[in-house]
């Protein structure tokens, strides 16, 4: 039941998205120029940055895309269309495919964006797949968080700003995780030291989708 | 004779005083071990120490509040939740300061960088963030449900920022990066005997706090219900 409620909640997010196309295009644009900004002001030839401000300055761009992306996941449906989910389908089943949705966003905008920064910006990564899986881990942990917390702010009247100051702090500890994961990642590191960071990030995804998908319902009713 | 004054609960204030009074003077006057660096800064472990246990119990009680708020939908529930988070972040704030100050003399500067600190400072900008949803939100049902929500979402982003993240890293702060910790001193009785008592009198603090906090807030709300009907 709630399986079949989010494959048809998902197709209808992925209908949505195509017929307008403009906001994952904005989104492509967003993540372009943010990068070609940053590679302007540092006024750089290619591959001269140093390891640990390329990881910082990539995972920055990627946060803030993340923010800006799912911000929208709330905004774009209007009073009476809730209200005509709410009739329809479970919480649950919303949040969930809401979630699903914007990991495959971010997984599409982190992968793009990493293509480009590292065309224009130099590659140092030496571990390639373990980077890839912490790009994944990440869009996890981004969607999870930030899509739980634009249901909140979308209840506050979708405020851009509220939006910014409830995610950051409540994303730092995801953020520092990957930030550390893709710095041993760059390094070449053995996988071993990786573990624990690796579980540990794990383990806050999970607590965040299990945390999301008991208090949606609550956010939901109101 | 009547009772000119009753106060609620007076046993616990009577006690959370004494004790005070006995940390306070038993903190700045006996003996404590003498070890090198630490020297006389030790003591700031009875004021420094507590805040962030202190800190943390009051944040696990307005979540507990907020638990129960959304089961019951009752604005008293909110009202003490938000004034558990207040007196919080109070503590946290002079945890922060309190650390700062020891950190000056013993690690050289106010802000080393340490994990601690800044975790620490993160978990004030998210309960400073649950303030400001809190000033956003008109309907009073609605803000009680919506911060009662983004309460307990925080709550648990804090648990792995506090405890678990600052382990996976070096630190100078005692107890992390093979410094010395809570055990090693834990073997000294003459800390043990002001420390304790020190915990438990600055938590009662905080829920003495959180008590005055929340029942002056219902009773503002109280008059500004009636000046309406006016």
């Amino acid at each position: 039941m709630l399986i079949r409620e989010i494959h048809i909640l998902l197709k209808k997010e992925i209908v949505l998205e195509w017929r307008q196309r403009y906001a994952f295009n904005g989104m492509l644009l967003y993540v372009a120029s943010t990068i070609l900004v940053c590679y302007l002001s540092f006024n750089l030839k290619m591959a001269q940055l140093n390891p640990i401000t390329w990881n910082a300055l990539f995972w920055i761009i990627m946060l803030f895309t993340a923010v800006n992306a799912i911000a929208k996941s709330f905004v774009q449906e209007n009073a009476g269309r809730l209200l005509y989910y709410y009739s329809v389908v479970s919480a649950q089943g919303i949040i969930l495919s809401k979630i699903i949705y914007n990991t495959g966003l971010m997984l599409l905008l982190t992968g793009l964006g990493y293509l480009f920064y590292s065309t224009v910006l130099g590659n140092p990564v030496g571990d390639h797949s373990l980077f890839l899986m912490n790009l994944l881990l990440a869009s996890v942990g981004f969607s999870t968080t930030l899509t739980m917390v634009s249901g909140i702010a979308a209840k506050a009247g979708n405020n851009t700003m509220l939006m910014a100051i409830l995610s950051f702090p409540v994303i730092i500890p995801i953020l520092l995780l990957t930030i550390k994961i893709s710095k041993n990642a760059i390094d070449g590191l053995d996988r071993s030291v990786s573990h624990q960071d690796i579980i540990t990030l794990l383990a806050i995804n999970v607590l965040v989708a299990t945390l999301s998908f008991i208090l949606f319902p609550y956010l939901w009713r109101s | 004779m009547a009772k000119l004054v009753s106060i609620e609960g007076l046993w616990w204030k009577l006690l959370t005083t004494a004790l005070l009074l006995y940390v306070v003077i038993g903190g700045f006057l006996m003996e404590v071990p003498r070890l090198a660096i630490l020297n006389e800064t030790i003591r700031a472990f009875y004021f420094h120490v507590p805040m962030w246990f202190g800190m943390i119990i009051l944040l696990l009680i307005s979540v507990i509040f907020s638990v129960k708020q959304l089961k019951s939908n009752s604005l008293q529930h909110d009202r003490k939740a938000a004034a558990y988070a207040n007196i919080g972040v109070l503590f946290g704030v002079l945890g922060l300061f309190t650390g700062m100050f020891w950190a000056k003399f013993t690690w050289g500067a106010y802000w080393s960088g340490d994990p601690k600190q800044n975790a620490s400072a993160i978990g004030l900008l998210i309960y400073l963030a649950y303030f400001v949803l809190r000033n956003a939100l008109e309907d009073a049902q609605q803000k009680a449900r919506i911060s009662a929500i983004y309460n307990i979402f925080a709550f648990a982003t804090l648990v792995p920022l506090l405890f678990i993240l600052p382990r996976l890293s070096d630190s100078l702060h005692p107890g992390s990066g093979g410094n010395p910790g809570f055990n090693a001193y834990e073997t000294d009785n003459r800390l043990k005997m002001i420390f304790y008592p020190a915990v438990i009198a600055w938590t009662l603090l905080g829920a003495w706090l959180a008590q005055l906090d929340h029942r002056s807030q219902a009773l503002k709300e109280k008059m500004n219900a009636k000046s309406v009907k006016l």
